[in-house]
């Protein structure tokens, strides 16, 4: 058992301070222990998000030690011994209070997707390689740490036109599904916003469930976008075939 | 129980609250992109020393000057060295480094930057010129196939009593072959090679065409997964593969036959 000093905010949107607690610690205890404790023994009314405890339900997002991470998937000995550890709300959305921030701006641009919609000829039978790469977008547990730590939304506040890495995953899932009869193209270069994003991956880095989520989605998709609205040679070839540039498999019916 | 007053996040250039060496990766990127942009620009002015016995420098390929016999009133690197710079400078590995260690835009995860609302990301000029990055591969992989045929030649040696080209191994043959090797590597994990070759369709299964673009698609995807890596390692030979090649000629470097 040893001390460790945490450096916690606490406040909310009229302004804060980051307040020091010293914490009793054991050995395989997670950030997320530690702020129990706290409020367990010194701070009562220190707000957190939490459900699962087991990096599955996506509500326990901060910044420790200044990057997004699950607090209840941050283990104390990632960091050295004595090194005091900091933990802040997740800082591209609207605080709440203490750890706790108002994540429902995320939940708005989800309806502007629209859902799975099947080709009208769909056989409904599917292969496992069809399914691979949709079943790795399926993992995420929208915890929201990419859209946390996307310098578009974060530096740039680009809420207006762009919906972040999470939502490009969501609209790969639907995009690369063998059954989906949509085309959401126009969207993801217009609303969607896809030519903000400057590929530098730091949505990759934090995802706690290792989504690919710029070599998988997001540049599988922008490739999808120079399809249609940047590559002479297709845009020509469609003029002249009517349509079917190839993207498509012969024999489908196209996407509308 | 200590209080210290803190605002939360500021924005503002490199403000950040991490506690690890996060500048030390855009660093290290700033230094070996930039090393080599200095480099090679220098060694294209050169015109000179870019070839020894069967060796070739990857930087003066294809050697239109020895193909045509025409001479060029400025090094002929040139002709030809947009081709795999522009391939490089619209990789998407490449623009996330450049992004992060020449923009700072961010300078890393969770740290802060200038632009505020003016930025623009690959959406207006200059970067929305990116999207080009396939054709860039096309003419690339023409370069490719060049420097394949140089690499092959650097195994034949002119026998200066004969006159016979004969087989044999030095140091140089090998540099070049690692070269045009990390050069595939890098070249056939292109994401646009990816998204090309299958990562298109839809449905993998659907045909028997679908289902050979996805074994294509799936052999691309492993190199793909090691992009990054191969990015560095075949700038770094073919960096290297100049020097060598330079040394040579300028008889500063021996080159030693194995076989
Ligand atoms: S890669 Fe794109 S979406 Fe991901 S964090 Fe960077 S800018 Fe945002
Ligand atoms: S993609 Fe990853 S980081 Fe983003 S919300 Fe889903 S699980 Fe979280
Ligand atoms: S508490 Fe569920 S993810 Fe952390
Ligand atoms: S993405 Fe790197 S070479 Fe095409």
């Amino acid at each position: 058992m040893s001390t460790r000093t945490f450096k916690i905010f606490r406040g909310d949107k009229e302004g804060g301070k980051d307040v020091d607690y010293n914490v009793e610690v054991e050995e395989g205890m997670v950030v997320l222990d530690a702020v129990h404790q706290i409020q367990r023994t010194q701070a009562g009314d220190l707000a957190c998000r939490w459900n699962c405890k087991a990096a599955k339900c996506g509500s326990c997002s901060a910044e420790v030690n200044g990057k997004p991470r699950l607090m209840c998937k941050t283990r104390l000995d990632d960091f050295p011994e004595g090194e005091t550890i900091s933990v802040h709300p997740i800082k591209a959305f609207p605080i709440i209070r203490d750890l706790v921030t108002d994540v429902s701006w995320n939940y708005e641009v989800n309806k502007k997707i629209p859902p799975f919609t099947p080709r009208k000829d769909a056989n409904w039978v599917m292969y496992q390689e069809d399914m691979d790469r949709v079943q790795e977008f399926r993992k995420c547990i929208e915890c929201f740490l990419c859209q946390d730590v996307c310098h578009v939304l974060r530096n740039h506040d680009k809420k207006d036109q762009f919906y972040g890495p999470r939502f490009m995953v969501r609209v790969a899932s639907l995009e690369m599904h063998p059954l989906d009869g949509l085309d959401r193209t126009k969207l993801l270069k217009n609303e969607g916003g896809i030519g903000l994003c400057n590929i530098t991956k730091c949505c990759t880095e934090v995802c706690p469930e290792d989504i690919h989520i710029t070599d998988n989605a997001i540049i599988p998709l922008k490739e999808r976008v120079v399809d249609q609205f940047y590559d002479p040679v297709q845009m020509i070839w469609r003029a002249l075939t009517g349509g079917n540039d190839g993207n498509k498999n012969p024999g489908l019916q196209q996407k509308d | 129980m200590a209080e210290s007053n803190s605002i939360l996040n500021p924005n503002g250039l490199g403000v950040n609250q991490r506690h690890d060496a996060w500048w030390l990766s855009p660093l290290l990127t700033f230094l070996g992109l930039g090393g080599f942009g200095v480099y090679s620009t220098w060694a294209a002015f050169q015109g000179a020393h870019y070839e020894w016995g069967p060796y070739l420098s990857p930087f003066y390929s294809p050697n239109i000057q020895k193909m045509f016999g025409w001479s060029y009133p400025f090094s002929f690197a040139f002709v030809f060295l947009w081709i795999p710079l522009g391939f490089r400078g619209t990789c998407y590995y490449y623009r996330k480094a450049y992004y992060r260690a020449f923009f700072l835009d961010p300078p890393g995860c969770a740290v802060g930057e200038p632009a505020g609302r003016a930025y623009r990301g690959e959406t207006g000029f200059p970067f929305i010129l990116q999207n080009v990055h396939r054709y860039f591969f096309y003419l690339a992989t023409v370069v490719l196939a060049f420097l394949w045929y140089d690499a092959v030649e650097g195994f034949f040696f002119r026998n200066e009593i004969t006159g016979q080209r004969e087989f044999h191994v030095g140091v140089g043959s090998l540099v070049l072959l690692v070269n045009v090797i990390a050069l595939s590597g890098f070249s056939f994990g292109c994401n646009s090679l990816r998204h090309l070759v299958g990562g298109k369709l839809d449905c993998f299964s659907c045909t028997a065409n679908a289902r050979m673009r996805y074994k294509l698609w799936g052999g691309v995807s492993i190199l793909n997964l090691k992009h990054m890596e191969w990015a560095w390692v075949s700038l770094f030979t073919v960096g290297f593969a100049d020097v060598y090649v330079r040394l040579c000629s300028m008889g500063i470097w021996h080159d030693m036959r194995i076989f």
